[in-house]
């Protein structure tokens, strides 16, 4: 795939090319040091120097709330049509980690059967990748989870190298877009050696945050599945479900049905559910799977480092923080993780 | 603007209710035609039953696929849904979606002989399995059927075990955790309590377990004394599954083998299920 150079000059330029195209959303201030991804119309709305988002990209793949059949009970027999509302996006900015995030549900949703509303808003994205050259801020993990570096499922890939970007095509659709932007020609020899140069830096800057390989944590986590960890979280633990809405691999969700004033029409809507509710694993008889607090913490824990490890071959942390950064309570995952290890290692 | 999406998951398939029987005062049986042809279901598979406007449930298939031209559901007022469901009765459209779920292992356990054990409404699924050896008799061995439920009153599909405990080469056991009606002639106490009676060849029995979860861990281990293999003991076990499809996260077992009940399951072997910390 080929390699462009974009003058920062012309990222406004670049923005209104994409306009054309499709809708473009990226971070935007929402003030008191929060940030978001939100639609934009020229490049000085955007602010690329950002920690990670409020809330993922995620919510572009699988909305907080998103009707997936509607239904016609007026008949003799009743109608459903199964609907989505997906349009093309382009997503500028998106940081390795948010990437990372990106591919893991990519990979649950199109495991069979496959999901056809999230495939319908993955199929019309048009991701823009965005490089950090340094760390966001200190709850951050990536080195640990190795997202600090892009490792694929952009169409293009943006690295900042002072007074332009480094502009990397993932996909044909991302390599033919930037073809046909006169003002980006293809990278030289020397953006490349700077490229290099820059990657050979951040090694210096990125450290694993834990000081423990991150293939040792499966492991871990089996060695430490009564550990007192879970319990002093579940301590703490406000059971308010901020860490699963943040995080980017989170994806459980709950149906419900809504009738229309009608009382004839109504529509099936998938929302997001979190594990860390009382209810989550509650059956029909009373039995609750996971009644306690600390339970349902070691279970979130588990759907990170554990259960996808042995069924994708994949570790569903990103490393972005956010669940750090959300936490009422201040639970830490980075200390979580430290004392798990110090205890089952 | 929306658009309509024809392969999603959530699409329903409909269906008529041709016949509906209360069979407890809080048990309702449905008889159910489906307008596209059979369900296409195995024994100990479930579907996702949608009364549109009221919300989805995952109910386990109680007939055998030996029956053709419908099946049969048994639904226990528990819920919203289910409670409205108690209300419907013959003619009344039902839109489902499904089957889902690994079945019982049918094929593994030809040869074999059967322990088939119920406890509560579990024998509303498991009467899929045992449907299915009486009517493929020639294909399995020895059948012992042991059932329980909290008192006669609460005994399901009356008739249908007046019939199996008269079948040739079936042996029937059934006890109710409790009773005061003198006119009761079967055993008293708990299910596990008839487990010991059994006479079992372990290297040649599979025994299918189904039963609410507090019952597993005392029934497990009376047939573990009984020494049967842990890949021989079957288990369905319950979650509620709101997908079916193995995505929303809601049916996921606890154990170090990740299984979502609604895709692995929910039949599992003891030996998958086993370390988990509930069943």
């Amino acid at each position: 795939m080929k390699q462009f150079i974009l003058k920062k000059k012309d990222l406004d330029a670049f923005i209104k090319k994409l306009s054309e195209k499709m809708k473009v959303v990226a971070p935007v201030s929402k003030g008191g040091g929060n940030f978001a991804f939100d639609e934009i119309l020229s490049a000085d709305e955007m602010v690329l120097d950002y920690i990670p988002t409020i809330l993922p990209p995620k919510k572009y793949f699988m909305p907080q709330r998103e009707k997936v059949l509607e239904f016609d009970v007026s008949g003799d027999m009743p109608k459903d049509t199964a609907v989505t509302d997906a349009e093309p996006l382009a997503i500028f900015g998106v940081h390795t980690c948010d990437l990372a995030g990106i591919e893991c549900l990519n990979g649950v949703f199109s495991e069979e059967p496959e999901d056809a509303n999230y495939m319908a808003r993955k199929n019309k994205a048009f991701l823009i990748g965005l490089e950090c050259n340094k760390y966001c801020d200190e709850h951050a993990t990536c080195a640990l989870m190795g997202t600090h570096l892009p490792n694929g499922g952009y169409d293009l890939f943006l690295t900042d190298l002072g007074e332009e970007f480094l502009v990397a095509a993932g996909t044909d659709a991302g390599e033919e877009f930037a073809k046909g932007l006169d003002f980006m020609p293809e990278a030289s020899s020397e953006n490349i050696a700077a490229l290099d140069k820059l990657r050979e830096n951040k090694k210096a800057i990125f450290k694993n945050e834990i000081a423990t390989d991150v293939k040792e944590l499966p492991g871990v986590f089996d060695k430490g599945a009564e550990s007192k960890v879970w319990g002093d979280l579940g301590e703490k633990c406000l059971s308010c479900g901020n860490c699963t809405n943040v995080c980017p691999t989170c994806y459980c969700f709950d149906m419900s049905d809504t009738l229309n004033l009608d009382l004839k029409t109504g529509y099936r809507t998938r929302e997001w559910d979190s594990c860390q509710f009382e209810t989550f694993a509650l059956v029909a008889g009373g039995e609750n799977f996971r009644e306690i607090r600390g339970d349902r913490q070691k279970h979130r824990y588990n759907r990170k480092f554990k259960y996808p490890v042995d069924k994708y071959d994949k570790f569903f942390c990103t490393g972005c923080g956010r669940c750090t950064r959300t936490c009422m309570a201040e639970l830490s995952l980075k200390e979580t993780l430290k004392s798990l290890v110090k205890e089952n290692l | 603007m929306t658009e309509e999406i024809k392969n999603s998951g959530w699409k329903l398939r409909k269906g008529t209710i041709i016949e509906a029987k209360q069979l407890t005062k809080t048990e309702r049986w449905f008889d159910i035609k489906l307008d596209d042809g059979e369900l296409g279901h195995e024994p100990g598979q479930f579907i996702q039953v949608e009364m549109l406007g009221v919300g989805e449930v995952p109910i386990s298939v109680s007939s055998s696929s030996t029956k053709k031209g419908s099946f049969e559901l048994c639904v226990r007022a528990a819920g919203r849904v289910t409670n409205y469901m108690q209300t419907l009765d013959k003619g009344a459209i039902v839109t489902i979606r499904g089957p889902f779920g690994k079945p019982f292992p049918t094929k593994e356990m030809e040869g074999k002989d059967l322990v088939f054990i119920a406890g509560g409404l579990g024998i509303v699924p498991l009467r899929s399995m045992i449907n299915y050896a009486m009517d493929n008799r020639d294909k399995y061995g020895k059948i012992d059927i042991a059932l329980g439920c909290r008192t006669p009153k609460d005994i399901l599909f009356k008739e249908e075990i007046e019939r199996w405990e008269n079948m040739e080469g079936i042996n029937f056991s059934y006890t109710v955790d409790k009773c005061d009606d003198p006119a009761w002639k079967g055993n008293t106490g708990l299910i596990t309590t008839l487990i010991p009676g059994l006479e079992i060849d372990p290297a040649k029995t599979y025994a299918v377990v189904v039963g609410p979860p507090i019952m597993y861990k005392f029934v497990i281990a009376e047939l573990l004394k009984k020494k049967i293999p842990t890949t021989q003991i079957i288990l369905s076990l319950e979650r509620h599954m709101k997908c079916g499809m193995g995505k929303c996260g809601h049916c996921q077992i606890d154990s170090p083998k990740n299984y979502y009940c609604c895709k692995d399951g929910p039949t599992f072997t003891y030996e998958q299920v086993k370390d988990a910390k509930k069943l």
